[in-house]
């Protein structure tokens, strides 16, 4: 177990080292000065210069390459150029929403998901298979941007039960959910609806294997089978997907962030590269970089955790 | 769930006051597209940071009026020298910084100095260009010298980028702003809102309101359903005109729609061939129709211009006529400069009028046989290629700073036009101080510039928004990009 966690964990150093050197370099090339940006159309050339100087974006690429993976080392991202505060707070706070959310969607998605998707593949081919995965199939195909504008149509401006947006910040924890609420259920619904499928397809598929055949054959109901051999080998695939969906939500919220006008980190992202705010795109990319890498690295623990073939390195 | 209860206990709250006397509301929550990057107006161009902290937080010598006159700020009153060299700034009384120091001559004297400083960061520079030296006489009056007359002075004082900041707060105010204005900051949730409330030591009339919150919503739908679902109380600039109709409708709302700073032009390159021959830009300007192009971009919102300059001003000059739609005479002109299969390059940056007025153009323009590539480009991406390198043909843009007429005199702008008889007509300006003949060589400028081509002028940038019905006191026109909430209140 122990050379499993640290074979795995090397990966993991290595990706991020990799990642470094990319996200850096590729946003090196893009053209758009921040400085130009932040002093717009009437700007005298040496205001631009002293701008310029006093960011820091006059020192040679290696010198800048290497003082951002140092001071990221250390926890210092840098001051970002236009809020002219340091970044790691500036992610924390985007982090603080966009986490959070997150979690929440995927528990729903979850919640909502896995026990239609057993529902699903117990009652095959009959009735609620089909209702059930009609509606997935519905679920997957709404464009969540779109489901998102309904749910605001429906529940802030006819209904008025939640606002159509913002964020209130946690000191208020009852307001900070109720804020995501309808964020989270827009983004849960396709993940809910693929989730269920997988689910039932994986299902299935163990359903048919020989060892549940045995078992079923020593005499278990074909429930018991179910909840004691296939589930847990079912699981697998499922946890791989959820894996992706969790990197996903916590990057791809972007869309949602901007119906429902959330501080979100694909908001900050995406004003960052509008303002050529750099230093600031570059943490986000290697933050998202950085937990996707560490999903990957939990799931592999989880698989190692449901099949026991898998820590004794048989992959 | 505690927003359901909340609700409900409103609602039962509305019918147990069944008089229609509710308790007056002092608070406003006001949506804008853009979030400032940081709230320091001397040293960003940003116009989101004025629309927030413009005359609310910060002030200057003097400010712009609701209607683009230049009223007295924290100068009160103020004396020109006859050679108007001098002017001298009498500032009022009893006038503190939120964090309770006193504003003196002496901050005056830092402000300025600071903005016209070697190592300045300001972006609005060349307001400051002509100050010779700053004193303090006394604790309330200010002497400002110039090296050269400028009736414009007092204009540029008034700008966000001009205000007074204290030499103890100057490098602080991008994260917690401390001005002398009738609002003090109380919050920043990044990404969400600022927060204002009353600064109760105001040395002027106090504000009605006593907080304020600023929503940043760019997304057009969200900032309808913001409207609709009442969490928001105004959007001066609304960002989804086609649904303006709708909130037009509704009794809870009234639409506003004024006049800007904002002059969109289609500008050209005036060093490249074949732009270089005032022929090609002649004919250019006669094949755009400007109706058309306000009709479909901007859905009927904005005034056809034909020079550089915002047609609310006194002394704007309408030359419409001389770049009157007529693409017959444009195919003429074409002809007479010997011009054929031309095909230029299109810069258009992310805004709905350059990406949705350039379409329109670019088909205008093929209609006389010229084609035009269309290049979508970013705003930084705008700022370094055309704005700093003058690598372009053509690009659509709006100019939002008030009076920016002041750029046909730069021979390096990005357009590049500088015409020697157009900067003696703006040094002559400068020299002179009474408003008529003010106005007559304003005209002039304006009449030089369109009679040379120099860009097609398209429409001036109307000012559409929304607010509750109830509330009054917010400014009708845009003079400068500003929310001022100071006379802000709720009739109702």
């Amino acid at each position: 177990m122990l050379s499993f966690v640290l074979r795995r964990a090397f990966t993991l150093v290595a990706t991020l080292m990799a990642a470094s050197v990319v996200i850096f370099f590729t946003l090196e090339v893009l053209p758009g000065d921040p400085a130009a940006f932040m002093l717009g159309l009437n700007v005298a050339p040496e205001a631009l210069a002293a701008l310029r100087e006093q960011l820091g974006l006059d020192a040679p690429v290696l010198l800048r390459f290497w003082q951002w993976v140092t001071g990221m080392l250390q926890g210092d991202f840098g001051i970002s150029y236009t809020y002219r505060v340091p970044v790691a707070g500036l992610i924390a706070d985007r982090l603080l929403v966009s986490l959070p959310l997150a979690i929440y969607a995927l528990a729903l998605a979850v919640l909502v998901g896995i026990p239609v998707g057993v529902l699903a593949a117990i009652k095959r081919n009959g009735p609620v298979d089909t209702a059930a995965m009609g509606l997935a199939q519905i679920g997957i195909a709404l464009p969540n941007f779109w489901f998102a504008m309904l749910l605001v149509l429906l529940f802030s401006v006819t209904l008025r039960w939640f606002s159509s947006g913002g964020f209130p910040g946690w000191d208020d924890p009852g307001a900070a959910i109720a804020a995501l609420t309808l964020p989270a259920v827009a983004l849960a619904l396709p993940q809910a609806a693929i989730l269920a499928r997988v689910m039932r397809s994986s299902l299935l598929d163990t359903l048919d294997e020989d060892y549940v055949r045995t078992a079923r054959a020593k005499g278990l109901s074909r429930r018991q089978a179910l909840w004691h051999h296939a589930l847990r080998n079912a699981l697998i695939p499922v946890l791989t997907i959820m894996g992706l969906q969790f990197s996903f939500l916590l990057a791809g919220g972007i869309i949602i962030e901007n119906v429902f006008y959330l501080p979100g980190l694909g908001r900050l992202a995406f004003q960052a590269i509008t303002a050529r705010d750099l230093i600031v795109v570059r943490s986000v990319v290697m933050i998202l970089v950085f937990a996707v890498v560490l999903v990957t690295f939990l799931v592999d623990l989880g698989y190692a955790a449901i099949d026991p073939r898998l820590r004794r390195g048989r992959t | 769930m505690r927003q359901i209860i909340r609700v409900a206990a409103l609602a039962v709250l509305a019918a147990l006051a069944a008089t229609p006397t509710l308790a007056q509301r002092t608070d406003i929550v006001v949506g804008l597209v853009l979030e400032p990057p940081h709230l320091d107006p001397t040293s960003h161009a940003a116009a989101a940071i004025d629309e927030v902290v413009y005359s609310n937080l910060f002030e200057g010598l003097t400010r712009f009026g609701p209607d683009g006159d230049i009223l007295p700020g924290l100068a009160r009153t103020w004396d020109i020298s006859e050679d108007g060299l001098v002017y001298t700034f009498h500032l009022a009384d009893g006038v503190t910084f939120h964090d309770g120091s006193a504003m003196t001559a002496d901050d005056v004297v830092f402000s300025l100095d600071r903005a016209r400083a070697e190592d300045s960061i300001n972006a609005q520079k060349f307001l400051f260009a002509d100050i010779e030296a700053v004193e303090a006489v006394d604790p309330l009056t200010v002497v400002v010298t110039l090296d050269q007359p400028n009736g414009n002075f007092p204009f540029n004082m008034a700008w966000g980028d001009a205000v007074i900041v204290a030499p103890d707060s100057a490098d602080t105010n991008a994260t917690n702003p401390i001005g002398t204005g009738p609002f003090r900051f109380v919050s920043w949730r990044q990404g969400d809102s600022v927060t204002l409330a009353r600064y109760e030591d105001y040395w002027g009339e106090p504000a009605l309101l006593d907080r304020a919150t600023f929503r940043f919503i760019a997304d057009p739908t969200a900032a309808f359903a913001a409207m609709m679902a009442e969490d928001v109380d105004a959007f001066p600039v609304f960002p989804a005109p086609e649904t303006l109709s709708i909130l037009e409708a509704d009794p809870r709302f009234k639409v506003v729609v004024g006049t800007t700073e904002g002059e969109v032009i289609l500008a050209m390159n005036n060093h490249r061939e074949p732009l270089d021959n005032i022929l090609v830009r002649e004919a250019i300007a006669h094949a755009i129709n400007r109706q058309d192009v306000i009709d479909g971009a901007m859905f009927g919102y904005g005034t056809p211009i034909g020079t550089h300059f915002a047609p609310h001003h006194p002394a704007y000059v309408d030359l419409t006529a001389l770049s009157a739609y007529d693409p017959e005479l444009s195919r003429d002109l074409l002809a007479e400069a010997g011009v054929s299969n031309l095909r230029l390059s299109l810069a258009l940056p992310p805004p709905v009028y350059a990406r949705r007025g350039g379409e329109i153009i670019a088909a205008q323009l093929r209609a006389v046989g010229i084609e035009t590539d269309i290049v979508n480009i970013e705003w930084a991406q705008w700022l370094e290629q055309v704005f700093g390198n003058g690598d372009f043909d053509l690009t659509v843009i709006a100019h939002t700073e008030p009076m920016d007429i002041e750029i046909y005199g730069r021979e390096d702008y990005y357009f590049g036009y500088g015409a020697p008889e157009f900067q003696k007509l703006w040094d002559e300006l400068n020299r002179t101080s009474d408003t008529d003949a003010r106005n007559a060589l304003l005209g002039d400028l304006q009449r030089n510039i369109s009679e040379n081509y120099v860009n097609a002028y398209i429409f001036q940038l109307a000012k559409a928004g929304v607010e509750r019905v109830e509330l009054e006191g917010l400014w009708l026109n845009a003079p400068t990009q500003a929310t001022d909430l100071t006379k802000v209140y709720w009739a109702r």
